[in-house]
């Protein structure tokens, strides 16, 4: 068996310290570890996006990353993006727009559309149609989750320009 | 008090009853990550499961050596068919009446089979000692082609005793199922030989799979010390589930407790029983450990449930006006190395025989030869009731060839075949009775609302600049008009394994007006917890906000048959609404003593019953629930709860109308969907966001499986398609925005008229694509291209015609 490496990470701003076979995918130490069981696993291939964490501030798919090449880095992941008492803009507008149904690929979009809003404030429909592609659903046939993202970009920038 | 009566409109709204657009209550959880599906459920102690599996798709299995496996660090078991025979369980029943190898037991009769189950202390070691099985297979001659297989030499299953009769009746062959025949046949060729016009064509509906994003899995926990076992899987029927294992374990039913989780969506791939199942409760009872089994994608699209896989030879007979007068129909169904098929068990090609579709045709005879091939088992029913995607595909094409053979709009010939408003109850040749329907009405809102007769002229337009050289792009029309068989079904008819297809609710009020139901159905996303309640909300006047809905817990639940086929709204819908009644008769007598009148002098009103022309006096339900467990009320019991077990008198017969519009492009095979229309009718409507979002997804399964979904094989029975990368779903990207609409034509048996919708849109949708694709080529002559109709067909088919030279 291979020798296990001590693997230190942050995730959801607080910090993870354990033994791990280097070949363990990041998602398994997420889920098995640490019981973050939002982000899942649906091919392990890097095709369906369900396990979409952030790594440093970029969109990982996590089940494409062994846990050694996570050492030393931030992950964020759905259970750190809100929380029951302060929802996630997305969190609301899914539930709003009907954006998902069996919930599965849920945590792994709105981590993703997350982090498109961030790259891009301001959105056309294209631009979330492409920059979510990465991310499969066969429930919802993606109308729903497109209006979802765009509803809470639109309702990201009015409450920007409301501060400002 | 004078408030509480005026504002009605007011009390409706609150109750989030039928009919509204309620947010869904599941939402709350899934958004957030705590959704609990079956690889989130961790148990002290749980070991972890892991399948060797075949290479080769016909072989003889010499020996199988463990040493190496068990031998290695946190290997705890490695399970064969040898350690499986003891118990018998080294094959299972299956939902057909065939029976299955749990581990191979002598030979392998597909690639992926399962030969050997290890169990190690994570899923690593699991997976390393897989690799150390040492297993000695012989290759044997394979069969992929079911004609060939059907003719062949070569014995694919020789646990069957040649001539013996099947399940179904007797097999002609060694590699042949089942003969399965309505309608009649001899009066249907008289009717096809004697003709005007006849248009012939074999329609392939391919092997596809229903691939939902979360595989399947289950944890088994035998509890040795209480003697029961525990088992959470990925189960679209969980009661099922429980008696099956009660059956094949011998472990009594009362001390076996099924529970269906969270699920990541189904879409029947999740309705049968896998040996993954088995080995799991298995390699519990062995080690006296929790064992967790979860397949991975390769395993979930290679071994569990393909779909479709029909050969369909068609005949279809008009007269020179377009009046259809007969159709008969061969099918070769391809079902793999086990008849592994999910249907009721009368019905061994499920209900495709509702072939005839939406018209109205005198005559008609269907034969299905059940087929085995070295391909792997299933045949569920993809998003759809039983076959019957298979069957609206047929009859969507016989109409388009026929149209073609009439040289006649496909419009115009299904509007003078469908069958008349006033001909419901409809008596269908192949024997069903459709319930209701208005055909015309839903077709000319679909035609008009998509502007049909200028999408004529424009493509008339652009077939004329191609052919001048001007554009490289065909535009196709693509019709589908479709009738629904869901809601199986009458326990007359339709049994799973001998089990009445019924189904159930319970409800409990609780003394403060708050209500739980429970259900014998299992939501995979369909939104059952939040659409039940708007049922009993508006069926007992209690607020959908405060009934919670709880279904796939077997120790909790009233037994069911489960979600799949479009049943749980027909059926268990049915179910609920009349639980709900219960509930609404006892609260009158309670509200009668209260109001000291007699029962007949109330009469409800949303949520509370009034005395009857003096609506200022009343009890609301609120105060008859805290009455029926607090006051000593003479001659009535206390509590306030219902159960009812519903057992349908008739399938329901959802329709729709379907258009696609389409750009192809010639010389690259690409298309375009520029449109996509489509109006559903299934009957009265619950939660019309709901509707949407299934009609959304129905419709983006389908666009899948027609555009390039397929499970593929080479000569040697390699599935070709198991990954995602090969095998296709499509993204946001290549998915169009869809429009939806309706009309309502209620159910006249159903107790609040609902038929069901959420496999309607896969059912249509398949034709309405694939019917674009064909309709782009008819100028040039196109009658028949096969699915899936990726870039490369599409380039074929051109080049085929002509169009590139
Ligand atoms: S599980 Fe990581 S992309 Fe599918
Ligand atoms: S909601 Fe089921 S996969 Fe997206």
């Amino acid at each position: 068996m291979p020798d296990k490496m001590h693997v230190k990470l942050t995730v959801n701003g607080q910090d993870a310290e354990f033994l791990a076979e280097p070949r363990e995918l990041l998602i398994y130490a997420l889920r098995e570890r640490l019981n973050l069981t939002g982000p899942h696993v649906g091919c392990e291939t890097s095709h369906c996006g369900a396990c979409t964490v952030i790594v440093n501030g970029k969109s990982v798919k996590s089940c494409t990353m062994f846990v050694g090449q996570a050492n030393g880095t931030e992950v964020t992941t759905i259970e750190g993006l809100g929380s029951p008492d302060a929802l996630h803009v997305l969190q609301e507008t899914f539930r709003e727009h009907h954006g998902l149904q069996c919930g599965f690929c849920t945590p792994g979009m709105i981590t993703r559309a997350h982090k498109l809003l961030e790259e891009n404030p301001n959105p056309t429909e294209e631009e979330v149609r492409f920059g979510m592609a990465g991310n499969l659903c066969r429930c919802t046939g993606y109308q729903n989750i497109v209006k979802s993202i765009l509803a809470a970009a639109a309702q990201m920038n009015a409450s920007k320009e409301a501060a400002e | 008090m004078k408030d509480e009566v005026d504002n009605r409109e007011e009390r409706v709204a609150n109750l989030k009853g039928m009919g509204c657009a309620r947010k869904r209550v599941e939402d709350v959880r899934f958004t957030q990550g705590k959704g609990n599906y079956v690889d989130d459920i961790k148990l002290p102690g749980m070991l972890h499961g892991d399948f060797v599996r075949s290479p080769y798709a016909h072989a003889r299995v010499k020996s199988i050596n463990i040493d190496a496996a068990m031998a290695l660090d946190g290997v705890v078991a490695v399970l064969t068919a040898k350690d499986l025979e003891p118990l018998s369980l080294h094959w299972m029943p299956t939902l057909a009446g065939d029976k299955q190898m749990v581990l191979a037991d002598g030979k392998v009769l597909f690639q992926g089979q399962e030969v050997a189950f290890v169990v190690a202390r994570d899923r690593y070691v699991a997976a390393d000692a897989v690799e150390l099985v040492e297993v000695d297979y012989e290759e044997l001659p394979v069969l992929i082609d079911p004609f060939e297989a059907i003719k062949s030499d070569t014995v694919l299953r020789e646990d069957l005793e040649d001539g013996a009769d099947g399940a179904h009746g007797p097999r002609r062959h060694h590699n042949h199922i089942f003969l399965w025949e309505e309608g009649d046949k001899a009066a249907t060729e008289e009717v096809i030989d004697s003709a005007e016009v006849v248009a012939e064509e074999m329609v392939y509906y391919h092997r596809t799979h229903p691939c939902p994003l979360e595989t399947c899995g289950a944890v088994a926990s035998m509890d040795k010390v209480n003697g029961k076992l525990t088992l959470y899987g990925t189960f679209q029927a969980p009661h099922v589930v429980r008696t099956v294992a009660s059956l094949l374990s011998g472990i009594e039913e009362h001390n076996i407790r099924v529970v269906s989780p969270d699920i990541g969506g189904g879409f029947g791939n999740k309705v049968g029983v896998y040996p993954g199942y088995v080995c799991s409760i298995v390699a519990s009872i062995v080690t006296g450990q929790p064992v967790k089994w979860v397949e991975d994608r390769m395993e979930n699209l290679m071994a569990t449930a393909f779909a479709r896989d029909y050969w369909m030879k068609g005949k279809i007979s008009a007269t020179k006006g377009g009046k259809i007068t007969g159709l008969h129909c061969h099918v070769t169904a391809d079902h793999g190395a086990f008849d592994a098929c999910a249907d009721p068990t009368k019905y061994p090609a499920g209900f495709f025989h509702i072939c005839t579709g939406s018209y109205d045709i005198p005559v008609a005879y269907v034969g299905v030869d059940g087929v085995y091939t070295n391909k792997a088992p299933g045949g569920v029913a993809y998003r759809c009731s039983f076959r019957v995607t298979e069957a609206a595909y047929f009859i969507e094409r016989m109409i388009e060839v026929l149209a073609m053979e009439l040289n006649m709009d496909a419009a115009e010939l299904r509007r003078i075949n469908f069958i008349r408003k006033d001909q419901f109850p409809y008596q269908s040749a192949l024997g069903w009775e459709y319930d209701s329907g208005d055909y015309h009405t839903a077709w000319d809102k679909a035609l008009s609302s998509v502007g049909y007769d200028d999408l004529r002229r424009e493509q008339a337009e652009r077939v004329e600049a191609f052919k001048r050289g001007e554009t490289r792009k065909l535009m196709g029309v693509g019709l589908s008009f479709f009738t629904e068989i869901v809601g199986a079904g009458p326990v007359k008819n339709c049994d799973i394994l001998g089990m009445g297809m019924f189904d159930s609710c319970e409800i409990r009020i609780h003394p403060t007006g708050s209500a739980i139901a429970r259900l014998g159905t299992i939501s995979q996303g369909q939104g059952h917890a939040t659409t039940f309640a708007q049922i009993l909300a508006t069926e007992t006047g209690i607020p959908a906000d405060s009934i919670t809905i709880e279904e796939g817990d077997t120790d909790t639940a009233p037994y069911g048959l489960g979600t799949y086929g479009s049943r749980s709204t027909p059926v268990a819908g049915a179910a609920t609404a009349l639980a709900g009644r219960k509930i609404r008769a006892k609260a009158q007598m309670i509200a009668a003593y209260l109001l000291e009148v007699h029962d007949d002098d109330v009469e409800f009103d949303v949520d509370r019953f009034v005395l009857k022309g003096a609506p200022e006096r009343f009890k609301t339900m609120k105060e008859i629930a805290y009455a029926a467990y607090n006051q000593a009320i003479p001659g009535i019991e206390p509590g306030l709860e219902a159960v009812s077990y519903y057992d349908p008198p008739n399938m329901t017969y959802p329709f729709g109308a379907y258009v696609c519009v389409m750009d192809v492009d010639v010389d690259t095979g690409t298309t375009d969907i520029r449109q996509f229309y489509a109006l559903d009718d299934c009957g009265t409507r619950i939660n019309p966001m709901v509707i949407e979002g299934q009609v959304h997804g129905g419709l983006t399964e389908a666009l899948a499986i027609a555009m390039g979904q397929e499970i593929a094989y080479d000569d040697l029975g390699n599935c070709k398609t198991g990954t995602l990368m090969d095998f296709f779903i499509p993204t946001a990207w290549e998915t169009p925005n869809y429009v939806t609409d309706h009309t309502e034509t209620p159910s006249p048996h159903h107790p609040i008229g609902a038929k069901g919708v959420g496999e309607s849109p896969n059912v249509g949708g398949v034709p309405a694509f694939s019917n674009a694709v064909h309709d782009a080529f008819r100028a040039f002559g196109l009658r028949q291209a096969h699915m899936p109709h990726d870039h490369w067909r599409i380039w074929k088919i051109a080049n085929d015609l002509g169009l590139h030279d």
